[in-house]
């Protein structure tokens, strides 16, 4: 133990000692993935263990393709959460864009898939860059922001679609087949979304303009003073995660059968449970790409696995609340913990 | 002396007559400062003075009203941060502002990045670009770690670091070493000097002599939002100093009401709380203004805040009329008969949307309540009778406190305390952004309720209001009383010297 007024000069030359680098085994201990990722890891094995069918070739594929569109959403909304914002209109921005990708199909049968996919991520583009101009130009919260065009992209699918629905059988066969072709082992949906999660991921650690994010999420006063235009980059975000939307609801349609006015119903709040489990802060500046897709995927697995164990589909859903919960309370005791140590540590010494 | 060159060098940075007002609120009438390439100067002066309004002026933050401002040889009018940036300016504060979730080389290096081939942030070169600057300040930290929970001091050395990677040749710091320990303050210091010696120059503000006989060329001394002079440090003494920061006559302002003095009311015996303060033992009488005086940062307001119950205490007890008060429990401390005005009255002491009535009212819901529903007429007959008293200027009881004046505001705020009719009121910084006839007002309506036999504990970081007001004067330096004045011990050099505790070496 250090003493009190010791305590910064006693730590500073043990963390010289490791070098300029963190150590490997320290800093993986870090992680913000790591909880997830072992949660994911120990649900696996549990459930083979109790179900060996679980893991075959099919049963992985399964797994795959029901995580891929959560991934995707909880990808782009971790970019928004990062700055302290939320986006809770993707799934009404999903529902909108799986619907035009089913109307496309069916009046233009021979349409060619890469340019459907551009135009509904253009579509979810649009969609998104609505939701980012409003937040950052009449500086209301996002949350209140969203909120309001959920019901608003809801409201127009339903005026668009009515009654109607579009069907697997009305698009073409090649478009059905993403969801069925594999190449390395993965559907080819679920390849594009996790190589989308890459560049992603990449863009937030990589890029400055994605570190910047963080930054204004860490503490948006300090970004102003640093010269990060706050508005761009938050407006960005937005952008990105709308194109996101847009694309995971193409895929919807290549996935499932019938796409309608309700077509993506109440995914938003999975998205944010899928990200708050992956350890993105809700509060913004912390949290990666990859987490929150682990996060979705894990959040995937529990329904498919306690499906296995034939646990009631009650208690599906308590689980994945108590999760959340988990996740969040582990973050608020160790950040607590945190301030009391650093007060009695490095306060003063009386 | 290797230093006594320093008139000579070049001049970095001067600025001349530097006049800079808020509304009606003069924060600097004549702010002037000569900083040259290789010296520390030292800036000295009491809580408003004008220090910090002339700090802002030199980063950027303000701009001031008149006055000559030129950096490097160049006439200057600084609209922005990025503008005193530009021109070699830096300013490291006494808290940092970090992002706690980013890496220390991040904070450093935010925007500006070096990128490898791709086009994408090189974190090694990054990491490694930041160590080479803490090896050149001669301080060991990891580049790599998140910026949360660093220590104060630490968090200034990253500004300093960052400050040296944007060529800073004009370093400010503003009270840097306010919360820093005494090895810390060593660690700075060697700093400091080395950057002196490399040829910056340096603005360093403390309010520990010591501090600044020890590392200061020159001293500039400021009062009353003025210039008044500026010594070498090796010519010139402590007491010098003292005489030309407070140099003013304060007895005329405060005519004070002498109270008879009844019970002890309020005792508080060796309260403690670890990292914040120990060993606060006083008490306050009945009829008795008691000011707890210091710098801003000394503990003052969470010794207040833990009386009250807003933070637990560690060790020691508050004793009200007789009765021990349970720890971390406002409710208990409110019932047995302490009111608390808080500093920040916008944040702390009123709901801002809420009507006058309403906040006067909020400390009684319980007696205005019937099954449970607030009686909203005995609500405005109370708050009308305080208001009345306190003469508080609104056009109604519905009237929002936001749209009142600073001093009406603060008026509303003792009615709420004072509804309750307590035995002791504990008030901190009574007259903060106050104009000055409301000023005088509140100065007397403490006076009165003394008069009245109300105990009161007045928190001031204003050295005449201590003064003129108090029967009796605490001063509390880094978390311990130094000193317990009679109001006919009490000097503003004797205050002055507590505050700073300059007569020891602290580590």
């Amino acid at each position: 133990m250090s003493s009190p007024s010791h305590g910064t000069l006693n730590r500073a030359p043990a963390s010289k000692g490791l070098g300029p680098h963190t150590s490997g085994l320290g800093a993986f201990l870090k992680l913000r993935e790591l909880p997830v990722t072992v949660a994911l890891v120990a649900l696996v094995i549990i459930t083979t263990i109790a179900n060996p069918l679980f893991l075959s070739p099919q049963g992985m594929k399964d797994l795959m393709l029901n995580a891929t569109i959560m991934m995707l959403l909880a990808a782009g909304q971790t970019m928004v959460i990062v700055t302290r914002n939320i986006d809770l209109s993707v799934g009404s921005i999903l529902g909108l864009v799986a619907f035009g990708t089913g109307t496309i199909f069916s009046s233009m049968p021979n349409m060619p898939i890469p340019l459907v996919l551009l135009i509904g991520i253009a579509f979810g583009a649009v969609l998104g860059a609505f939701n980012g101009l409003l937040t950052v130009w009449a500086k209301v919260p996002s949350l209140v922001i969203t909120l309001g065009t959920l019901y608003v992209f809801r409201g127009l699918n339903n005026a668009w679609a009515g009654p109607k629905q579009h069907f697997a059988g009305d698009r073409p066969e090649a478009f059905g087949n993403l969801s069925v072709d594999t190449v390395l082992g993965m559907p080819i949906i679920t390849l594009l979304a996790v190589i989308v999660v890459i560049i992603l991921a990449i863009f937030m650690s990589g890029a400055r303009q994605g570190r910047d994010l963080y930054a204004i999420g860490s503490d948006p006063e300090a970004a102003k003073l640093f010269g990060i235009n706050v508005s761009r980059r938050v407006f960005t975000a937005f952008l990105i995660n709308g194109s996101l939307a847009g694309l995971a609801g193409v895929l919807y349609a290549s996935r499932f059968n019938a796409v309608g006015a309700t077509t993506g119903s109440g995914l938003e709040l999975d998205v944010v449970a899928a990200a708050v489990v992956g350890g993105v802060a809700i509060f913004g500046g912390s949290g990666t790409v990859i987490g929150a897709a682990i996060g979705a995927i894990l959040l995937n697995t529990i329904t498919s696995s306690l499906t296995a164990l034939r646990v009631d589909k009650f208690w599906q859903q308590a689980i994945v609340g108590v999760l959340i919960i988990t996740a969040i309370l582990i973050d608020r005791l160790a950040s607590l913990r945190h301030a009391k140590n650093l007060r009695e540590k490095e306060g003063r010494n009386v | 002396m290797q230093h006594s060159t320093v008139y000579e060098n070049a001049l970095a940075l001067s600025l001349h007559g530097a006049m800079k007002t808020f509304g009606p609120v003069v924060a600097l009438a004549d702010g002037t400062i000569e900083l040259r390439a290789g010296e520390i100067m030292a800036l000295c002066g009491e809580n408003g003075a004008g220090k910090s309004t002339l700090v802002k002026i030199l980063a950027g933050v303000h701009a001031p009203d008149t006055g000559e401002f030129i950096v490097a040889g160049q006439h200057c009018s600084f609209k922005s941060v990025a503008d005193s940036k530009a021109m070699g300016v830096s300013v490291i504060y006494q808290e940092p502002t970090l992002f706690p979730d980013l890496s220390v080389a991040e904070n450093i290096f935010i925007g500006r990045q070096p990128k490898n081939r791709l086009g994408l942030i090189d974190h090694g070169r990054m990491r490694k670009n930041a160590a080479t600057l803490f090896e050149r300040l001669g301080v060991p930290m990891d580049p790599a770690r998140r910026a949360e929970g660093l220590s104060i001091a630490d968090q200034q050395l990253i500004e300093i670091a960052k400050a040296i990677s944007l060529d800073a040749k004009i370093l400010v710091m503003d009270e840097p070493t306010a919360a820093l320990s005494g090895v810390e303050v060593d660690r700075l210091f060697k700093v400091a000097r080395s950057l002196r010696d490399a040829g910056a120059a340096i603005l360093f503000i403390s309010h520990r002599f010591n501090e600044v006989m020890d590392l200061s060329n020159r001293i500039t001394v400021m009062r009353d939002g003025r210039y008044i002079d500026t010594h070498l440090t090796r010519d010139v003494t402590v007491e010098r100093i003292v005489r030309d920061m407070v140099g003013r006559d304060v007895d005329t302002l405060f005519p004070k009401t002498e109270a008879a003095l009844g019970e002890t009311v309020l005792a508080v015996d060796k309260l403690g709380r670890k990292g914040v303060f120990s060993n606060i033992s006083f008490e306050v009488r009945a009829g008795e203004i008691v000011a707890l005086a210091g710098l801003v940062g000394a503990g003052r307001t969470e010794v207040a805040r833990a009386i009250f119950g807003i933070d637990k205490r560690d060790a020691g007890s508050v004793t009200v009329a007789g009765k021990a008060l349970p720890p971390g429990n406002p409710q208990a401390a409110i019932t047995s008969g302490i009111g608390f005005v808080p500093e920040d009255r916008r944040k702390q002491g009123l709901v801002m949307d809420l009507s006058v009535a309403r906040n006067t009212a909020l400390t009684l819901r319980h007696k205005f309540s019937r099954f449970g529903l607030i009686d909203g007429r005995a609500e405005k007959r109370t708050a009308a009778t305080w208001s009345r008293k306190l003469q508080v200027k609104t056009s109604s009881m519905d009237q929002a406190v936001s749209t009142l004046s600073g001093g009406n505001q603060q008026k509303v705020v003792l009615a709420k305390w004072l509804a309750t009719e307590p035995k002791v009121l504990i008030i901190d910084e009574p007259t903060r952004g106050i104009d000055v006839g409301t000023k005088s007002e509140v100065h007397r309506l403490i006076n009165e309720l003394a008069g009245h036999g109300m105990a009161i504990l007045m928190i001031s970081s204003e050295l005449p209001e201590v003064l003129g007001m108090a029967d009796r004067v605490l001063v509390m330096h880094e978390g311990l009383i130094t000193a317990q004045l009679d109001r006919n011990e009490a000097t503003p050099e004797s205050v002055m010297y507590a505050a700073t505790a300059s007569q020891e070496k602290n580590s």
